[in-house]
């Protein structure tokens, strides 16, 4: 979606802001926010991709006000009330409603040390041939679809160069659509900065992403 | 699934305006349903606040600077040189290493979220994840080193990566001058998290930038 989310290019924000050793949780609510998010029973047909695009639906106000965490809590609350798990008001007292179920199956703290040095695996083998070779020149579709997608505005109708080839990896937006993993091949493609931004880029600067092959057209 | 018929502005309004108390009121929730273990939440925080961070990706670049062999193993396949040493872990499956040279820096940045090598560097910098670092690394990124005291010649090239798969980047930065007699683990403690990003250069040891 062409949401606020979507800042690669965008001016205003103002300077960056590094802070001198920086703790890793500035609040004790960050930190029980992340630990929540890795420790909970997540609704069925959670993604990541799912989650990612929950945070992208925020109002454009409550994103750029809200903070990383809070970001985390709104996509979590949103699953949650989708999957009709929980609802506003035991979202707002902190205490379920008489007569929810209870379950007894949420992760144990014996299993986050694998589980943290474990991580995920998105590549899968797929039967069809990759359709770019490295070193052939693409052009990004120009696609505005309203669910989540991984090719930024900034990115969308330029000509690159297929970089690199990662073999084939689950479709991040048809994930968070619900509509299962459908892989895809994956490339790093390369973008001189002048294609994306314009002859006031330095001519030797570029740019990489990775795309997936339906993002991509053979020029 | 029907977005379309939810009422996002409703959420933030009805629940408490309060960080704390919101997420407090979710963990409660959450612990009472059985959805979580308060238990497992702090195993959590402990793992990354206290064995997860960017001495794991430190390790990874002082190995490649001593040894020739496994740095092109590294470049050619970070994931598999990674799992070599064990730190593969939550965000890091599928890692790309790329070189830092005198004529080619790099740069990682994600435009649309905050992807981050987890396993060899631990959450990210709240300066990652801002609305300014985000929307200028791809279209200014000179501009961006600079503002993090990295001035780069004309003639160099600037690489940005833009994390917009689970590919995570991670940067190998130069092995600075006057480190020739250090041991692998005396280089590791040089290394710097804003390095690994590639917002920073590592200056030699007993001087300043």
């Amino acid at each position: 979606m062409n949401g606020i989310h979507d800042m690669g290019g965008m001016h205003g924000f103002g300077p960056i802001a590094p802070e001198a050793n920086e703790p890793v949780f500035h609040e004790d609510w960050e930190a029980r926010m992340f630990g929540l998010r890795r420790a909970m029973t997540s609704p069925p047909g959670f993604t990541i991709d799912r989650f990612r695009f929950l945070r992208e639906t925020m109002p454009p106000a409550t994103y750029l006000t809200w903070s990383y965490y809070e970001h985390w809590y709104f996509a979590t609350a949103q699953s949650l009330l989708q999957a009709g798990m929980v609802t506003i008001e035991e979202l707002r007292t902190g205490r379920a409603a008489a007569g929810r179920p209870k379950r007894n199956d949420a992760m144990r703290p014996e299993s986050v040390e694998a589980a943290a040095t474990r991580g995920g695996n998105f590549a899968r083998a797929i039967d069809a041939p990759p359709r770019f070779a490295v070193g052939q020149a693409v052009v990004t579709r120009n696609l505005n679809p309203t669910g989540h997608t991984r090719l930024p505005r900034y990115a969308r109708g330029k000509r690159g160069l297929i970089h690199h080839w990662h073999g084939a990896q689950v479709f991040a937006d048809s994930s968070a659509r619900g509509d299962g993993e459908c892989p895809q091949h994956l490339y790093s493609v390369m973008f001189s900065a002048r294609e994306l931004w314009g002859a006031d880029a330095a001519p030797q600067d570029k740019v990489h992403l990775d795309l997936w092959e339906s993002y991509l057209d053979a020029l | 699934m029907a977005d379309d018929h939810l009422h996002h502005e409703d959420l933030a309004g009805q629940v408490p305006s309060d960080p704390a108390l919101r997420i407090k009121a979710l963990e409660s929730l959450l612990v009472e349903l059985g959805l979580v273990d308060p238990a497992t939440i702090d195993a959590w925080i402990e793992s990354f606040e206290k064995r997860i961070g960017p001495h794991n990706g430190a390790k990874i670049v002082a190995r490649a600077w001593v040894d020739p062999d496994y740095k092109q193993r590294l470049l050619a396949n970070g994931a598999s040189a990674i799992g070599e040493m064990n730190l593969l872990g939550s965000q890091g499956q599928h890692i790309v290493v790329v070189e830092n040279t005198p004529i080619v820096h790099n740069l990682v940045v994600c435009t649309l979220c905050s992807c981050y090598p987890w396993p060899l560097l631990g959450l990210p910098p709240r300066w990652y994840k801002s609305a300014p670092y985000r929307s200028r690394a791809v279209i200014d990124p000179r501009s961006v080193l600079r503002e993090f005291g990295l001035e780069l010649g004309p003639d160099a090239e600037v690489r940005v990566w833009d994390s917009t798969s689970e590919v995570r980047y991670l940067v190998l930065p130069e092995r600075p001058s006057g480190t020739e007699k250090m041991s692998e683990a005396e280089l590791a403690s040089l290394v710097t998290r804003d390095a690994m990003i590639g917002t920073a250069r590592i200056p030699s040891p007993g001087r300043t930038r």
